[in-house]
């Protein structure tokens, strides 16, 4: 198929779906007319019931806590499925990354780069534990938080330090870290069980005040499971990308 | 202006699938595919914002105020984590085909398939 058959072919489908679409948006409420009875109805219970004043953490920890738990999962799968399909295949030469980064005469980046990089991590560290452990009282949470947290290690590796990268982030830490994430996260849901509650009620106390940071009973636990969770999967799906980079590399050149 | 959000949300839809539909480059499909999540981003917080409400954070509120509804922007954050794994999976899968292969056209690939 030549391109311009491809782009003929398209244009036709995409009038049938604008078509589609228009109709669609046409049977839709006005823009800031939303209906809906579960947002408001939530609006109204959560602070009270929750003591979070962070609306959105109450519905994705507490309300909607069992979809979460498999949205934590899919993330599990994803960084699993990754490892996977680029594991080393046979026959496939192969050097450890280490060893590339370890011949590296100088690192990648620049002066300023490297300066910059370096003085963003430790803030760029700190500002995603904050998001991790906040979710209940503003607009942060674990998903947040961890990909801030892992975007700290990424500054490391930005700083042209693969070596350090690695040996921050080993592959036994990350996996424990993201076994204890999403495993931690099944089992606060799991405990309520055993306490006689259903699946992820919110069985620890909720703080006297709503929005301090150690109100909201699970809520708060379990954003910072996630964020560690989160945390070392991203290190890993990064890393894996990273160590292919590498090896990618001595192959062609 | 009444539909004016969902029609962005419809017009970075086609802008993702016309990318999809006639780039030759895996991974420039891959980012076309998170142009077209993008607009389901659009699309749910249009569809949850209320005229006049606030973002629904009542650590500095006192009562409960008129506020956006937080539903669908917590279906928005299951959005992104998906759309991270996504992404992340299908870049593994480019890399593989480009090792075997050779090759990051998906016409190229497909006549390696037989």
């Amino acid at each position: 198929m030549t391109p311009a058959q491809r782009r003929a072919i398209f244009l036709i489908a995409m009038a049938g779906l604008a078509a589609f679409v228009i109709w669609g948006i046409s049977g839709l409420p006005g823009f800031g007319r939303y209906p809906g009875p579960y947002g408001p109805a939530i609006l109204k219970v959560a602070e009270g019931q929750t003591n979070a004043t962070g609306i959105v953490s109450a519905v994705n920890f507490e309300y909607r806590g069992i979809d979460t738990v498999g949205e934590e999962f899919i993330l599990f799968t994803a960084v699993v499925g990754m490892t996977v399909v680029l594991r080393k295949l046979r026959g496939e030469p192969e050097r450890p990354a280490i060893e590339e980064a370890r011949e590296r005469a100088q690192p990648a980046g620049g002066a300023g780069v490297r300066a910059a990089a370096l003085a963003f991590t430790g803030p760029t560290a700190l500002i995603g534990w904050w998001l991790a452990t906040h979710a209940q009282t503003g607009p942060s949470g674990g998903f947040q938080g961890g990909v801030v947290l892992a975007t700290a290690f990424l500054l490391v590796y930005l700083g042209g330090e693969f070596l350090t990268f690695q040996r921050l982030s080993p592959v036994d830490m990350t996996d424990a870290a993201e076994a204890i994430g999403a495993g931690g996260f099944a089992a606060v849901g799991v405990t309520a069980l055993v306490l006689g509650l259903p699946y992820m009620d919110n069985y620890l106390p909720l703080g006297k005040a709503p929005g301090a940071v150690s109100s909201s009973g699970t809520i708060a636990l379990i954003s910072f499971l996630v964020g560690i969770g989160v945390a070392a999967a991203f290190i890993q799906i990064a890393g894996e990308l990273l160590e292919q980079t590498m090896l990618v590399r001595e192959g062609g050149g | 202006m009444a539909y004016f959000p969902y029609l962005v949300a419809a017009w970075i839809l086609a802008c993702g699938l016309y990318g999809l539909a006639t780039n030759r480059d895996l991974i420039h499909q891959i980012i076309c595919l998170i142009v077209v999540q993008s607009s389901t981003y659009v699309m749910l917080l249009a569809a949850g914002y209320v005229t006049g409400g606030i973002a629904p954070y009542f650590s500095d509120v006192p009562g409960t105020p008129k506020a956006v509804d937080p539903v669908v922007q917590a279906l928005a954050l299951t959005d992104v984590v998906v759309e991270a794994a996504v992404t992340a999976l299908l870049a593994s899968f480019a890399i593989q085909a480009h090792k075997r292969f050779g090759t990051l056209d998906p016409q190229d690939l497909a006549e390696f398939k037989g």
